[in-house]
């Protein structure tokens, strides 16, 4: 039964938190997916909400374009936001 | 009416014995079922089962005499008071010991298995016994994610090829004269139903019935006529299969008594 195909899992901790890509399961389909994610990644309480993808669905940055993609932000410090004092007693910042 | 220890005593026995030999048969797919996903999830619902096993092994012990590991492991067949349903081999009814599983016959199990014991633990979240309402309580809603996956697993089979719809419907038409034991009455039942502890199984099926049911709709399939209705699992006569069962599992445990890890 290699007909399955990739099923991408993200799995939020808890409340406030973003999902977050754990891995991957076999499915024949969504809903039997999400069940597999549940029973692979939450078995000892990791998560309160799960998502699944169809790995096909996703579009990646090609290695090949890394120069391109992300060297030019290597330079650039004024896009860090750096360059203004934080008032006194400001919190979550 | 309060009820006597020993009729309590007796009806965890079968729920722990239901609980643990469905357990064992589930733990047979272990790095065998056909996917690994599919393995993990068989392994999860056998260790829910195991769980609730343990702790209504454990209370009979406290109740009667034993403890989870005496009447687990030195228990022999006629002892033990599971329905005939949860020692049916992975292969179906009619399956030699140590034959290959069914995918089919597991999922048929597991949705009639599965399906009583979420109506059952729901009832039991009532019971004038505090011990066994908090085990259901705890156990519900386990029993509501083995009812899905067995359901998803059910319609897909169902509702699939050719060859799965044919093998689907053949394991519901095997595993469905054995449903007939989780309703049966007997003078337990009705003590049990009469001093509030356990809902009377007869009063479960017709929901039961429209539970599975809508699954075996969804999944195209027909549901078997009612007819022959082999008993005798809460008296201690079982099938031949569950010696066999018996004998993998306590292997061990006679070999070396009192052994541990």
């Amino acid at each position: 039964m290699n007909g399955w195909t990739l099923w991408e899992v993200f799995v939020r901790p808890r409340r406030g938190l973003s999902h977050t890509h754990v891995g991957s399961v076999h499915a024949p389909d969504a809903v039997i997916a999400l069940r597999n994610a549940r029973d692979v990644y939450t078995r000892r309480q990791e998560g309160v909400s799960i998502w699944v993808v169809a790995a096909t669905a996703i579009t990646a940055s090609s290695p090949d374009e890394k120069d391109a993609f992300f060297d030019p932000a290597a330079d650039k410090v004024y896009r860090h936001p750096t360059f203004y004092e934080v008032p006194e007693g400001v919190k979550h910042l | 009416m309060t009820a006597d220890v020993a009729d309590i005593a007796a009806f965890a026995l079968r729920v722990g014995d239901d609980a643990l030999i469905a357990a064992q048969r589930l733990g047979e797919w272990s790095a065998r079922a056909p996917e690994m996903e599919e393995d993990i999830a068989l392994s999860n619902i056998a260790l829910d089962q195991l769980g609730v096993a343990r702790m209504m092994l454990t209370y009979v012990g406290e109740l009667a005499s034993g403890d989870e590991d005496s009447l687990a492991f030195r228990r022999d067949d006629r002892e033990f008071r599971n329905c005939l349903l949860v020692e049916l081999p992975n292969a179906g009814p009619a399956a030699t010991s140590g034959a290959e599983g069914d995918f089919g016959i597991t999922m048929a199990k597991l949705l009639f298995l599965s399906t009583f014991q979420r109506l059952l633990h729901d009832g039991m979240v009532a019971s004038t016994d505090e011990q066994l309402s908090a085990v259901a309580a705890k156990a519900r809603k386990e029993s509501a994610y083995h009812v899905d996956h067995a359901s998803q697993w059910t319609v897909r089979l169902g509702d699939g090829t050719d060859e799965s719809h044919r093998r689907m419907q053949a394991a519901v038409d095997d595993i469905w004269p054995y449903t007939h034991e989780l309703f049966a009455v007997d003078d337990l039942s009705v003590r049990l139903d009469q001093a509030g502890v356990a809902p009377a199984p007869e009063t479960i099926r017709p929901t039961w019935l429209d539970l599975v049911d809508a699954v075996l709709a969804e999944a195209t399939l027909v549901r078997p006529a009612d007819g022959w209705a082999p008993e005798g699992g809460r008296c201690g006569r079982h099938t031949e299969h569950l010696s066999y069962l018996l004998a993998e599992m306590q292997v061990l445990h006679r070999a070396h008594p009192g052994a541990q890890w």
